[in-house]
């Protein structure tokens, strides 16, 4: 089996938009997962929600959100165009935000769950230490909330690269700047030739995905079944 | 006066209210487990508030007339019942973790020798005993520069061979550093050998 220039530049694609968008996800992700696991305030339950939302909503109505926010007349997209010259239409950048919205959710619970699993009371004693609250998040929060870190780029990769029916909805299926591998799959189901096609990107999907699982396994067993930085 | 504590709190389990202030070297706050004598190390360390109430130690304000300083500002070297070491750092690095102030009272190399930590240093916490992980967790105390030893039953976890050890430390600490200790503890030989005052807490 030999890939086409037309493959690798679906892969490549794909590959820089999972990565772009989760890389860009993850300090948001870490936020809202702190701010949902430490924080007492009116309205968490509601952000909480809000954060959810994209894994309960059809991708379809994500994407038709985003189209209506993002797009060229819409609130944030023309604040985007008019300040920065910035598009997020037909773009792979669009594309991107697409992944990183519908990875979101998954990142906030990993991350959120390991940010509960940290002791309270090691932040106390590091306080007592001499330690400032920011240097108490910094060396002792921070990394022991590290394995949660790792499961949640992993798992909104792997969320991202199969992100299917929010961008073909709010960026459509441009080769070379939308068109992921899912939507590659899709389109060459539509043509009356393109099974080998079909079997070539699926077999990378399975190969991609596979990988990035071994990868963090991988992660988490070098660092000994938990996050040791030194 | 090394202690000057007269504090309030009411907690969901209990209302805890302790005044009792010390000269001496060492002050042992002696009473049953859940007459509340952690909730009064907490807030002399500033981990935990209380409604109302004075803390002074060593002439410092610490709570009271407006004062209410950060845990990190207060300088206590606050020894946890269970070490509470900082499972991601070795040894090495849990003993260091308050030593970047500056003029230490003792360098690592003294507290190293004093407390016989020198095979551990390359160790996980996982990785020790509970007398092991009892001796790293003084000696983090002793090298973060303390003004005072704030010390919640640090024999309670060992083997009598081992608490003597600590014990025979603990004095060595207290007669050669001269630093204020509150020391914890429901065992009345370990209260009558260590402390100079002693203050009886009960439900």
């Amino acid at each position: 089996m030999t890939l086409s220039p037309d493959d690798w530049e679906v892969i490549r694609l794909s590959l820089k938009v999972a990565i772009v968008g989760v890389v860009l996800t993850l300090p948001v992700a870490f936020g809202l997962a702190y701010v949902l696991a430490r924080g007492r305030f009116p309205g968490r339950i509601l952000l909480d929600a809000i954060v959810h939302l994209p894994l309960v909503l059809p991708p379809v109505v994500t994407g038709w959100i985003l189209l209506i926010l993002f797009g060229r007349t819409g609130p944030i997209g023309g604040w985007l165009d008019r300040i920065f010259g910035v598009t997020l239409m037909f773009r792979w950048t669009g594309a991107a935000l697409a992944a990183a919205v519908m990875a979101l959710p998954l990142m906030v619970r990993a991350i959120r769950l390991s940010i509960e699993a940290v002791d309270r009371r090691l932040e106390g004693a590091a306080r007592s230490l001499g330690a400032s609250p920011w240097r108490a998040f910094r060396t002792i929060t921070l990394p022991l909330s590290l394995p949660g870190v790792w499961a949640g780029l992993v798992l909104g990769f792997a969320r991202s690269l199969g992100e299917f029916g929010a961008t073909i909805s709010f960026v459509s299926n441009i080769p070379g700047q939308t068109r992921t591998l899912p939507i590659a799959i899709y389109t060459a189901l539509q043509l009356p030739d393109g099974e080998s096609a079909v079997v070539r990107l699926a077999l990378v999907s399975v190969a991609l995905s596979l990988g990035a699982l071994v990868a963090s396994e991988w992660l988490v067993r070098r660092q000994g079944g938990r996050a040791h930085v030194l | 006066m090394s202690f000057e504590v007269d504090v309030a709190k009411r907690l969901s389990e209990a209302e805890i209210a302790v005044s009792f202030a010390s000269d001496a070297g060492v002050t042992a706050l002696f009473g049953p487990s859940g007459s509340g004598k952690s909730s009064v190390l907490n807030m002399i360390a500033g981990l935990l508030a209380p409604d109302r109430g004075k803390i002074v130690v060593g002439g410092e304000t610490l709570f009271g007339g407006g004062v209410n300083l950060p845990p990190e500002a207060r300088h206590a070297g606050y020894v946890f019942q269970d070490a509470r070491l900082f499972p991601h750092l070795k040894v090495r690095a849990n003993l260091l973790y308050g030593a970047d102030r500056t003029d230490a009272v003792m360098p690592l190399d003294e507290v190293v020798a004093l407390l016989g930590l020198g095979p551990l240093l390359g160790r996980w916490p996982r990785t020790l005993s509970g007398g092991e992980a009892q001796r790293v967790a003084i000696g983090r105390a002793l090298l973060s520069n303390p003004h005072f030893l704030l010390l919640d039953e640090p024999l309670a976890s060992l083997d009598r061979a081992r608490a003597e050890e600590i014990m025979a430390m603990i004095e060595r600490v207290r007669d050669a550093l001269k630093l204020p200790i509150l020391y914890v503890s429901h065992n009345r030989a370990e209260v009558d050998r260590l402390a100079g005052q002693v203050v009886a807490i009960h439900r």
